[in-house]
């Protein structure tokens, strides 16, 4: 155990809470939380105060509810079960509003139903990850995976639960959500919703039992298929579930589809069939709706894709093959275009043919036909006519925001940037956890890059004889080992010491060395509001200089600052960008640099990196300018998850070839520095002055 | 199994068995066009999907020594073209592997073109259009193309940064020849050939090639190639457990990411 630490007492933790909660605004109450808190140990507490905090930046409400029941839970739950109890009221918060959310926490009971299996439950942020990308590997419709109260499938999007906890072992309860997966992909991949469900079972006296007779005789085929598709995946499914299987001949063929299914019905409908452990719900009036609006708006999108695809063959004609005997009959526009969809043999592929000459569509075009196929069987004539001009609203199928994502839609994301960040605790990334948006700095007055010159002057003149001496040039390098021409000179000397018994040298050669700095630099500059004062004027002061002798070097380098609150708005501001010339809308940005708010430093780093890598160039630096360790408000950032994180975002950049190197007033940056960058990329400095001047040196030495 | 390798003179050694190569589309043809009209080739195609076999099958064919170079940022074109060495006190020219390629009417395959230094297109270039020759500044001399000599150059358009393009003017002297990965039957009969494995497990390799390629810009860069799957089915037959194979020639072959490992060792799961 880490925590060596002593617990808070009653008067930290009641402190602490009263911020948290602002009471004076909220008029919360915190005194018996605090009792609560007291007897714990600190990695208790720690871990207690970090999720409060982590939900208090959902609702407040939400947060003291959490807090209230939060102790008695613990001797219930394990810390993951508790997390995910957690995560589920925020996401609840997300989709539902206030009330539902506050009502998964003070069910905890209900939620914690099994305790001991609960243990061994997955949870939907563990699997997640995993099956949305094993489920994107089977062939079909990209499907996506969202938590739901039941398991069931509406076509597009695969609902699991918040935990599944029904088998004894974790790696069981996984395989289990796997196999729903799977089987939910079947279900759409073999055409069990070609099913009209609103009148389909109009003839039957009990439309229930037809349903659920329906659904039993589809599992068995499904299950078929899933023998032969995916042959591993169906021993562990059998294995899981360990009824044993019911023969239907006709259902278990290769070619059994749905049609065999609806005519089998009547003579089942008193049988009893096992119900399968992965069997998921079937939910036809969430089937219908999604397909209703999926299939005409495929169709308008196919017609639109197919016209804009004529389009561009139109104005792009083939280039001519190097055959030269034919090539006459290409160009007559008499009869209108046809296009045709060919299913080849062996399953999933099709053609799409041109007059009968095949072309390749796009993959967005691919996907759509995929998609269409897997509702209609084929792709229906009438939709491979282009669409004309004007013929329809863009509205009418361009799709609307991604409300059905549940992470997505309310934090309103568009044109923000999703980031991961790394929980060392847990040792995974959370996926997308953080949204990170670009912005414009609002310029200053360029006129005080002037001054700011002026009063460094001597340091300017200084740095730049230091600049002047790394800049490189085309040169001819004499007396190498290695080298492009003979170096004469040398030779004739080499031969006379030979001549004289000496030992002859191996430096004979010339090399003509290029000038290619080939350097890019990102310079990363802390706005948090901690710089507010001195350091945020030491900064500009030394972005100004560096900016000037950056520029006799002629490397490319780029400016952006960052900051924000929260996971959900991180903060980056470009200053300069590597194609910005130093001119004064630039000059006026640097001036414009202020202290905004908190420094979540990982996803700064991994939006910089990525940009900096966009540069081709051999060497790509990126420099943190910064005053201190990562933070970010009320929130386990300020924690080791936020310096671990850091360290993690920092160890990416360097996988993909960039020096991070961070520079840092703060006097306390030994304690944690070594462990983000490594011992010999960071320095701590007293005095601002000397920052230019540090960044000389990271520079020769990290350069030449 | 020989122990010692046998040493060759590529400027001169030509391809006695024929390699194994099993034609995708009309790439054979389009060669041998090309080649007899003295045009110049640009392979284009993603890793794996056998450019140099194709190279080595048609070297063969057409009876040519073949001169492979592979390409990297720091190949001057002196590297190419050739440079003067000492020895015994004396200098002495060294012809490059392009002007052995060109002075023996052999093919010349540059392969991942892109990654050379932008200065080495001076001596592609000329030889490239139907000047073919190729300027020896060094020795003043300039050579020119006999009938057989053939260029080819490779260039995976994937994965390359937009600022490793190739410049118009260089590839708009080549013909372009596209290479995908083959069609399931052809990349079926490929990996019995190259592997021995049977019908069976050979076919879960395919799909298990399938599911990856889908997750290509969903988290991976590409897809599992041939090779990939050739490597996958050696293992197999030679008694290793299918999904272990798989996982060490495919999985940790495509990406160093965890979960996608996992989601990966998972579709692997459920296929064998
Ligand atoms: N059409 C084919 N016929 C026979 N073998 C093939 C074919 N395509 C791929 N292979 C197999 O795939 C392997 C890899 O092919 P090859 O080395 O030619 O790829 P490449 O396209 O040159 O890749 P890279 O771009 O990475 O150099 C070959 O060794 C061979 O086993
Ligand atoms: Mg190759």
């Amino acid at each position: 155990m880490k925590s060596a630490w002593l617990p808070r007492s009653y008067d930290a933790l009641l402190l602490h809470l009263e911020a948290l909660y602002e009471i004076e605004f909220t008029f919360l109450k915190v005194e018996k939380l605090a009792e609560g808190l007291r007897p714990l140990d600190r990695d208790t507490q720690d871990f207690i105060l970090g999720w409060a905090a982590r939900l208090n930046s959902t609702n407040v409400y939400i947060s003291h509810e959490f807090t209230i029941r939060v102790v008695d839970a613990l001797d219930k739950m394990e810390r993951r079960v508790i997390e995910a109890w957690a995560v589920r009221a925020a996401d609840t918060f997300d989709r539902l509003g206030l009330r539902p959310a506050l009502e998964v926490i003070q069910k905890v009971d209900s939620f914690l139903a099994n305790t001991h299996t609960l243990a061994e439950g997955v949870t939907f942020e563990e699997v997640e990850p995993i099956l949305s990308t094993f489920v994107c590997g089977l062939s079909g419709r990209r499907l996506k995976l969202a938590q739901g109260e039941s398991v069931y499938t509406d076509s597009e999007t695969l609902y699991l639960p918040n935990i599944s906890a029904r088998l004894e072992k974790a790696k069981d309860n996984f395989l289990l959500c796997k196999a729903q997966v799977a089987f939910m992909w079947a279900q759409i991949r073999f055409g069990s919703f070609r099913v009209d469900f609103a009148t389909a079972f109009d003839a039957y006296p009990d439309k229930e039992q037809a349903l659920a007779a329906f659904h039993a005789l589809d599992t068995l085929r499904l299950e078929g298929c899933l023998a032969r598709e995916l042959p591993g995946l169906w021993r562990d499914m059998q294995r899981l579930d360990g009824v044993k299987g019911v023969e239907f001949p006709r259902l278990q063929s290769p070619d059994a589809t749905v049609q065999d299914v609806l005519e089998l019905v009547p003579q089942v409908l008193h049988r009893d069939f096992p119900q399968r452990i992965y069997q998921p719900a079937l939910n036809p009036e969430a089937i219908s709706a999604c397909m209703l609006a999926r299939m005409e708006r495929e169709k308008i999108l196919l017609r639109v894709k197919l016209a804009e695809m004529l389009k561009e063959l139109g104005e792009t004609p083939h280039p001519p093959t190097p055959s030269p005997s034919e090539g006459e009959e290409e160009k007559e526009v008499a009869t209108p275009p046809e296009f045709e969809v060919k299913e080849t043999l062996e399953g999933a592929g099709f053609e799409l043919t041109l007059d009968d000459k095949p072309i390749a569509p796009p993959d967005e075009v691919k996907d759509l036909i995929t998609s269409i196929m897997l509702d209609w069987g084929d792709v229906p004539p009438e939709f491979l006519v282009p669409a004309g001009p004007g013929e329809y609203d863009p509205s009418l199928y361009e799709k609307k925001e991604n409300d059905s994502d549940p992470w997505k839609g309310i934090y309103h994301e568009d044109g923000a940037f999703l980031y991961d960040e790394w929980d060392n605790a847990r040792q995974h990334y959370r996926k997308h956890w953080c949204v990170l948006r670009e912005i414009d700095i609002p310029p200053a007055d360029p006129a005080y890059v002037g001054l700011a010159l002026q009063k460094h002057q001597g340091m300017v003149k200084h740095l730049r004889r230091t600049f002047e001496a790394m800049r490189d040039e085309n040169r001819l390098l004499k007396r190498q080992v290695q080298g492009d021409d003979v170096d004469i000179d040398a030779l004739v000397e080499a031969l006379a010491d030979c001549r004289d018994g000496r030992e002859m040298s191996d430096k004979l050669f010339m090399h003509q060395h290029r000038a290619d700095r080939n350097i890019a630099v990102m310079l990363m500059v802390d706005m948090s509001g901690s710089t507010k004062g001195w350091i945020n004027d030491a900064i500009r002061e030394s972005l100004v200089m560096l900016c000037e002798v950056l520029e006799t070097l002629g490397d490319r380098y780029a400016i952006y600052g960052f900051s924000g609150i929260g996971r959900k708005r991180c903060e980056i501001y470009r200053i300069k960008t590597f194609e910005d010339p130093y001119n004064a809308d630039t000059k006026a940005r640097i001036a414009g640099i202020v202290p905004k708010d908190y420094t979540r430093m990982g996803v700064a780093i991994r939006h910089l990196s990525q940009k900096l890598n966009t540069i081709d160039a051999k060497t790509r630096l990126l420099i943190t300018l910064s005053d201190g360790k990562p933070e970010d408000y009320f929130d386990i950032y300020n924690t080791q998850y936020g310096i671990e994180d850091t360290r993690q975002a920092l160890f990416e950049a360097r996988r993909t070839g960039i020096h991070p190197f961070c520079i840092t007033i703060d006097k306390h940056g030994k304690d944690y520095l070594p462990h983000m960058y490594g011992h010999a990329n960071w320095v701590e400095i007293d005095d601002v002055k000397k920052l230019p001047l540090k960044v000389a040196d990271i520079y020769r030495r990290l350069t030449t | 199994m020989e122990n010692t390798a046998r040493i060759h003179d590529p400027s001169t050694y030509t391809i006695e068995k024929q390699p194994y190569y099993v034609p995708v589309g009309n790439e054979v043809t389009l060669f041998e066009a090309a080649y007899s009209s003295h045009l110049p080739v640009l392979l284009k195609g993603p890793t794996g999907c056998g450019k140099t076999r194709f190279m080595e099958y048609m070297a063969w064919k057409i009876q040519r020594p073949m001169i492979t170079v592979s390409c990297h940022d720091d190949l001057t074109t002196s590297d190419l073209v050739g440079r003067y060495l000492v020895k015994g006190g004396e200098t002495v020219w060294v012809d490059g592997p392009l002007t052995r390629a060109v002075r023996s009417g052999g093919i010349c395959y540059l392969d991942e073109i892109v990654e050379a230094r932008k200065d080495t297109m001076v001596v592609i270039h000329p030889l490239a259009d139907d000047r073919r020759i190729m300027p020896i500044e060094k020795l003043g001399q300039l050579l020119e193309a006999p009938e057989s000599f053939c260029l080819a150059i490779s260039y995976n358009p994937g994965y390359q940064s937009v600022l490793k393009e190739l410049k118009q003017s260089t590839r708009q002297r080549f013909v372009a020849i596209e290479f995908n990965y083959p069609t399931h039957d052809l990349e079926r009969q490929i990996i019995i050939h190259e592997t021995g494995l049977d019908v069976v497990s050979t076919d879960k390799l395919l799909k298990l090639a399938d599911m990856t390629r889908n997750l290509k810009g969903n988290g991976l860069e590409e897809g599992a190639s041939t090779r990939l799957l050739v490597h996958a089915g050696k293992l197999i037959a030679k008694g290793v457990e299918p999904r272990a194979a798989c996982q060490g020639a495919v999985a940790l072959a495509l990406t160093d990411d965890s979960d996608m490992i996992a989601a990966i060792n998972e579709l692997i799961g459920a296929l064998f």
